[in-house]
């Protein structure tokens, strides 16, 4: 039955590759062609990530600047690695990260989880409602992140009129993007609404997963549904939670696009996270060896966070 | 409908239960759906519209923003107006009541070709090239195959700024800066990660033996992979392919940095749409649900293997 199914696919099912090719990919070993499917990716991913990140290390010990390609450049061992740690403008800008990091991961946790939880109901039309919630993770957040811009309008924008609605204060009081105090919640509350979708499918699947059985144990032990949460629901879902506070937190962390257009690390720099910071200092001042140094450091913090977040995670899991 | 025929079992939420939990998921759908609804809305508004105070819902629909969106305009005397024939199609008549003249085309339509070749191309390839590994990966004693995958993984956890200063760089010296090729081979080698991993995942799922009968019965290891593995893999190959897809077509960070006029995607070109004094809202409206449209049919057409993808790729990683 097997062979019926596969030679009656292999008029629709087989590639388009020469004769002559076919018969010598044909002949090989299966170590030959382990390598022959793996080496394709390994080395697009040398080329376009491992070799630009070794450059990036060589520029950042270097004063090389990208716009003045021809000027000669002179090693400068850690300098750059010195300026950046003592510098409190760069730690002002990893509070704004941690802020902002912090911030979405907890709100989008909790009202993920609760979606989760509720989704899990299974209520009448619980696959449409889904699918609704979704939509905004999807979309880009570049775009979408734009056109919050004119949601957040002092006079004219949407989110403005019904805050103005529902506390009655004027419309034009606040400006969620230009206000000190403000705006660093303006960006939380766009991230948050786009990727609490994504906690709470994460979420969904951790859910799903925990089986009957072990609730119909409890019920016949007569716990309550509060206990069965709070000795069930919640224990065996934590792996999953972890996970989806790992990926929005690695994600935050280098969060970019969605920031760039609502506030541009503005005003002042109370939005400037880190990719902000990184990004006018590569691209604005062309400061190229000192934001590789930055960038270095960047990434072995999300590294370092994320391998040792990692462990408590397996340590959760083997529990 | 299906719901009704289970049986109720002492785990089966109460209706009571199912209502509230109903209401409260409908209450937050409907709350986060307001910002999309107000995108869609605004597209159709008149600029003197979209801009008013309070917010208008009812409205006569126009189809300035969209007009905005594919044309160029150059401001006239209404004397030069005069002298011009009758006016051509919709978006003149619409320009020419604001004492306008359509100039030209916009960049709109070669930014939203761009988006496509870019996210069809990289989803391609990088699909192609992540079934391969996946397969070599799944299937394969591959020395030092654990620090492989994990290196696989771990090049997403650089942020996208940082990658984007040495491939500035790079494509500068190698001369594919603002190039859609070099753009595709970007794409493609943030999204082979996922990918690899994705398919990984899916192809381990297939049983072995299917393939191993196929080469008993005399099929090389090669074809036994395009003409039964393959196969049993359409499925995930097609949920790889939508994240893929989604990634490329949605990301902004490296197309901002380092495309400019040739090879610029749609979502740098729609925030920077700009009428005459400031932001023309419902052009950038219209330009934002023409950009949307695609992403909201796929998912709600294939919103099940997306599920599965998303939580599959969660699990996995």
């Amino acid at each position: 039955m097997n062979d019926l199914s596969a030679s009656s696919r292999i008029t629709y099912g087989a590639v388009p590759v020469q004769p002559a090719v076919v018969r010598r990919i044909r002949g090989l070993s299966d170590k030959a062609l382990a390598w022959l499917f793996i080496t394709p990716t390994i080395v697009l991913l040398l080329a376009i990530n491992i070799f630009p990140l070794v450059w990036t290390i060589y520029l950042s010990f270097t004063n090389y600047r990208a716009n003045r390609a021809n000027a000669p450049v002179r090693w400068l061992g850690i300098d750059w690695y010195q300026t950046i740690l003592t510098d409190p403008d760069i730690w002002a800008a990893m509070q704004v990260t941690a802020h902002f990091v912090i911030w979405t991961v907890v709100i989008e946790t909790v009202l993920g989880f609760g979606l989760a939880f509720l989704i899990d109901k299974k209520f009448r039309g619980h696959g449409m409602w889904t699918t609704i919630i979704l939509l905004p993770m999807m979309l880009s957040p570049a775009v979408v992140g734009n056109f919050w811009t004119f949601l957040y309008q002092p006079q004219i924008g949407l989110f403005n009129y019904v805050v103005a609605f529902l506390t009655g204060r004027s419309a034009s009081s606040f400006q969620m993007l230009g206000d000190v105090t403000l705006s660093p919640w303006a960006i939380v509350i766009v991230d948050a609404w786009m990727w609490t979708p994504y906690v709470m499918l994460i979420c969904l699947a951790g859910l799903r997963s925990i089986p009957d059985y072990i609730y119909e144990a409890a019920e016949v032990d007569r716990a309550s549904k509060w206990r069965q949460f709070w000795s069930i629901t919640l224990p065996m879902a934590l792996p999953f939670i972890m996970l989806a506070v790992l990926f929005r937190g690695i994600e935050n962390f280098k969060m970019f696009d969605m920031v760039n257009l609502l506030t541009g690390g503005g005003p002042g720099s109370t939005t400037e996270v880190a990719s902000i910071t990184l990004k006018r200092a590569a691209f604005e001042s062309w400061r190229t060896g000192y934001s590789s140094a930055f960038a270095i450091i960047l990434f072995v913090t999300v590294f370092g966070l994320a391998n040792i977040y990692v462990k408590a995670l397996n340590r959760v899991k083997s529990r | 409908m299906s719901q009704a025929t289970i049986a109720h079992s002492v785990v089966e939420p109460s209706p009571g239960t199912r209502r509230l939990a109903g209401s409260l998921v409908v209450l937050y759908a409907v709350i986060t759906m307001i910002p999309l609804v107000w995108i869609v809305l605004t597209s159709f508004k008149s600029p003197d519209d979209a801009i008013s105070y309070p917010p208008k819902v009812v409205f006569t629909p126009s189809l300035e923003g969209f007009c905005n969106l594919f044309t160029t305009r150059s401001r006239q005397t209404p004397e030069f107006i005069q002298t011009l024939g009758p006016p051509q199609g919709l978006c003149d008549e619409i320009a020419r009541g604001r004492n306008m003249v359509v100039a030209g085309p916009s960049n709109y339509v070669p930014r939203f070709i761009n988006s496509l070749i870019i996210a069809f191309g990289s989803t391609v390839l990088a699909v192609a090239l992540g079934t391969l590994s996946a397969y070599g990966f799944s299937r394969f004693r591959v020395p030092l195959k654990d620090d492989l995958l994990f290196f696989i993984l771990s090049t997403r956890m650089m942020p996208p700024i940082a990658v984007a200063i040495p491939i500035y760089l790079m494509y500068r010296t190698i001369g594919l800066s603002d190039t859609r090729l070099g753009m595709i081979l970007l794409y493609t080698s943030v999204n082979v990660s996922l990918a690899v991993w994705l398919l990984k995942g899916f192809i381990d799922e297939i049983p072995r033996e299917y393939e191993e009968a196929a080469m008993i019965d005399g099929y090389t290891r090669f074809q036994a992979f395009v003409k039964v593995v393959l196969p049993q893999a359409t499925t995930g190959i097609a949920a790889t392919a939508i994240f893929c897809l989604i990634f490329a077509w949605n990301e902004y960070a490296f197309a901002v940095l380092l495309t400019s006029g040739n090879a610029q995607t749609a979502p740098p070109f729609i925030p920077i749409i700009i009428g005459e004094g400031g932001q023309d809202w419902p052009a950038v409206a219209a330009g934002t649900t023409l950009f949307l449209v695609p992403i909201v049919v796929f998912t709600v057409l294939l919103r099940k293997h997306l599920l599965r993808g998303i939580t599959f790729g969660a699990v996995r990683k």
